[in-house]
């Protein structure tokens, strides 16, 4: 899979080709709309368009369509996390930390608009990389065994956890709280069941958008309920354009966000959700304004979403490399693919070049258009913001128990969401931070599978963290993160509540 | 006038009813149906079940629709089949040894002898594999190797007491020797840890290795015969072991559907599968393709449990 701009040209003549053109249209508007509504994500838009596109027997346009689905759905991602704080995906949960700070603030269009761009920034970059370093790049993703993927994990739970600011023990306690509930169902090496009470309910698991949606969105609507709110945004002046200071403030941001978000994306597991809370966090520590960090940080907003839409990208490297998944969106794309017959691999590129260039060519296209298709839609979301409470809170409450069906299509999952509502309200009356638990949410299951083969791998000696260099490399970086947190928290001793939690108000 | 209409009206539905009540099982099906997928999207279990829809509308004259429920490793889907109406209007895809191995492992909600096989479409057979830069060239060289350092050579497959692992532990009691099992979550990350150099050897479906073929060298299959696809990698069987292992798919039925419907269905599904060009496109993927009625499935399924109850047993033992 040699890189030509023969076969780069060749590619992009076809994705130009009108029905291509309207295949990527398509397929990012979908995108946008899947991203928009809280629980139906990439994967499910994949999964439902799937057995459509298998009909029109045309396989360039229809996987087009399909890849333009997954990096569309990370530029409409953000909109609800910002202006209502449902987070629809895990990868826009630390959209919403910052964002909907802003939004209240009166600065919904702006954010939404540098959103946009920073996610067209990073999808470009991102695709530059795809072209240019593919078979490099995608061998790196391949030297990360468990351990690497163990310590990786857990330097991600450190660094969330010392994000907590000085409430360390807070953060601590919402991690642990976060494995915890991720252990509930099946063991994912062996199928056994644990802390499921007999209950074939809780076998399945409690799904991870059922615990976002009521943590962010359904305690919103709870400690509004409370506060008698009339507005939820404070401003009702609708102002959508974005400022080109702010553009300029950020660029250092997306740059950054973009190299984590791709590097971490072509390893297999590191779905969005994971590299979006490490690019934040690096964001955080590079900011000239960390405080502003958790308060409505701009550049924290362009950070996490460029990194996800570079995350997106870089999926496709050992995709098309090796015809290996990194996260399930991925997978039913893979699906897609191997129902017309095609193969993902080295093979595919001497194969059948024109339609490998084609895709690749498409996703410059298809990141141009998402853009387009964002900004117009941009004055229309920020107009959310002059509806009020008594009836956003009660709308925001419908899409969030119908985000939280729409996972499984269980009953138990709705319910989950509006228990997860109290308690998120109850962490937020608290102050405890709520990033740690989502994290820990996430991780557990890759956490925990690393951990078990890591340690088979070495029978049962720790020191196979230390003796890998990449690893060892993670674990380092943890155990200072760890110390400095440990050190801040004990030089301010007696400040936690002044400013405890990173996502309350 | 109104009366009329009414008469009529009562009439026809009488007749309607009586034709259905008296003719159900000819005329099944007289609606939609809905095809249930226990995995993922785009997995190979829906791929199948894409493959089967257009055909099964041709041949039933109704709609099948493809429905996900996802969860436990198809033990959430299986679990809601046993729970259906018994009407033939719902059908799952179903796999074995997962239906067989759940069941006999803990509670799920459903028992393997609760669901009714309609038919056996397509089968995996298992193959042992090492990186191409491996020192061992063949299945005698491996075993060589781990009757030389037990425990030493680490071999990963997909999930723990699954069907991999089975073939392992199953290798390791006929062969006399030990070898360090490491389970991953699912195909793409076990040849992802495969390819990346980060186990020694790798249990996988040859279906995967197909697709790796050009990365892996494969020391022999658990097909009774030698797979047409690797005609150069000898059998387990014919080096000695008694491993003729398989993952299969099929598609089932809540239990107490009526014998005339499952037989409606099992034609036309038992007609696609004996499609020249399913059966080639099957092939080129790496499956086996086979054709196996209600009443054949039934016998093989009680084998089969018998055959996994048996190494469980075993396994619990130690």
């Amino acid at each position: 899979m040699d890189f030509s701009f023969t076969y780069l040209l060749d590619g992009l003549w076809t994705a130009c080709s009108p029905i291509n053109i309207f295949w990527a249209a398509v397929g990012c508007l979908v995108g946008t709309l899947v991203g928009v509504l809280p629980g139906i994500g990439p994967t499910s838009g994949i999964a439902i368009l799937l057995p459509l596109t298998a009909k029109l027997g045309d396989p360039t346009g229809s996987i087009i369509m399909l890849a333009a689905i997954y990096y569309g759905a990370m530029y409409g991602g953000s909109t609800t996390a910002i202006m209502v704080n449902i987070p629809g995906e895990a990868s826009s949960v630390c959209t919403a930390i910052d964002g909907f700070q802003l939004a209240k603030q009166g600065r919904g269009g702006p954010t939404l608009a540098i959103c946009a761009i920073s996610s067209w920034v990073a999808g470009t970059l991102g695709v530059i990389g795809l072209s240019f370093f593919a078979p490099p790049l995608a061998s790196l993703a391949l030297k990360f065994g468990p351990p690497e993927y163990f310590s990786l994990m857990f330097m991600a739970l450190a660094l969330i956890i010392s994000l907590a600011g000085r409430a360390l023990l807070k953060g601590l306690i919402a991690a642990s709280f976060g494995l915890l509930i991720s252990y509930i169902g099946q063991n994912p090496l062996t199928g056994t069941s644990r802390l499921t009470f007999g209950s074939l309910d809780l076998m399945g698991g409690i799904d991870f958008i059922s615990v976002i949606i009521g943590l962010f969105a359904i305690s919103e609507v709870f400690s509004n309920v409370e506060k008698h709110t009339r507005y939820m945004l404070a401003h009702s002046k609708v102002d959508w354009k974005p400022k080109w200071a702010e553009v300029l403030y950020c660029r250092f941001a997306m740059l950054r966000a973009s190299v984590v978000g791709f590097f971490l994306g072509l390893l297999p597991g590191c779905a969005p959700a994971v590299t979006t809370f490490i690019a934040y966090d690096v964001e955080k520590r590079f900011s000239k304004h960390p405080e502003k960090f958790g308060n409505g940080a701009i550049d924290g907003v362009a950070a996490v979403e460029a990194a996800n839409n570079a995350t997106s990208s870089a999926g496709f490297v050992p995709l098309f490399a090796f015809g290996l998944p990194t996260g399930p969106a991925l997978a039913v794309l893979l699906g897609g693919f191997m129902m017309y017959g095609l193969t993902p691999g080295p093979m595919l590129f001497q194969e059948q070049p024109g339609f490998v260039w084609a895709i690749i060519a498409s996703m410059y296209v298809g990141n141009l258009l998402c853009l387009l298709l964002n900004l117009p839609l941009i004055s229309i979301w920020a107009r959310i913001a002059v509806i009020p409470f008594p009836v956003l809170g009660p709308l925001i409450l419908i899409f969030s128990v119908i985000g939280a069906y729409s996972v499984r299509f269980l009953m138990f999952d709705v319910w989950m969401a509006l228990l997860f509502g109290v308690i998120g309200y109850l962490m937020r009356k608290f102050r405890f931070p709520v990033p740690p638990l989502i994290l820990a949410v996430v991780l557990a299951q890759m956490m925990e599978t690393s951990l078990a083969q890591s340690l088979m791998l070495s029978d049962g000696s720790l020191s196979i963290f230390f003796t890998r260099p990449i690893a060892a490399f993670f674990m380092c970086l943890a155990f200072l993160a760890i110390a400095r947190g440990v050190w801040k928290q004990a030089k301010s001793d007696g400040l936690e509540d002044a400013c405890a939690c990173d996502s309350d108000d | 006038m109104g009366h009329f209409f009414r008469h009529v009206a009562a009439a026809f539905l009488l007749t309607a009813l009586g034709a259905s009540s008296a003719y159900s099982a000819e005329t099944f099906p007289t609606r939609a149906m809905t095809y249930m997928v226990t995995f993922n999207p785009g997995g190979q279990s829906d791929r199948e079940a894409r493959r089967q829809e257009p055909l099964l509308k041709e041949l039933l004259g109704q709609s099948v629709l493809v429905d996900y429920k996802v969860g436990g490793g198809g033990a959430m889907g299986w679990k809601e089949l046993v729970g259906s109406k018994p009407d033939g209007y719902t059908f799952a895809g179903f796999n074995i040894p997962h239906v067989i191995l759940q069941p006999l492992l803990q509670e799920v909600g459903y028992k393997t002898e609760q669901l009714v096989p309609v038919c056996i479409f397509q089968r995996t057979f298992l193959g042992l594999a090492v990186p191409l830069d491996s020192p061992y060239q063949t299945l005698e060289d491996f075993i060589a190797a781990a009757k030389a350092a037990p425990g030493k050579l680490k071999l990963c497959g997909s999930g723990s007491l699954s069907g991999h692992h089975i073939a392992v532990l199953s290798l390791q009691k006929q062969g006399g020797l030990r070898l360090t099992y490491i389970p991953e979550t699912g195909s793409a990350t076990q040849m992802t840890g495969f390819l990346g150099g980060h186990y020694d050897a790798i249990m996988a479906n040859s279906d995967d290795l197909c697709r790796f073929k050009d990365k892996a060298r494969i020391l022999a299959v658990t097909s009774a015969e030698r797979m047409t696809l690797f005609p150069d990698v000898p059998t387990f069987k014919e080096k000695g072991f008694d491993m003729v292992l398989s993952i299969d798919r099929g598609v089932a039925v809540p239990p107490g559907t009526p014998t005339p419907v499952i037989a409606t269905l099992e034609k036309a599904f038992m007609d696609i599968a004996r499609r020249p060009e399913i059966i080639s496109a099957q092939e080129k993927e790496g499956f086996s393709p086979v054709a196996m009625g209600h009443e054949d499935s039934v016998a093989y399924i009680e084998e089969m449990t018998k055959f996994y109850g048996d190494i469980l047993k075993d396994v619990r033992k130690k």
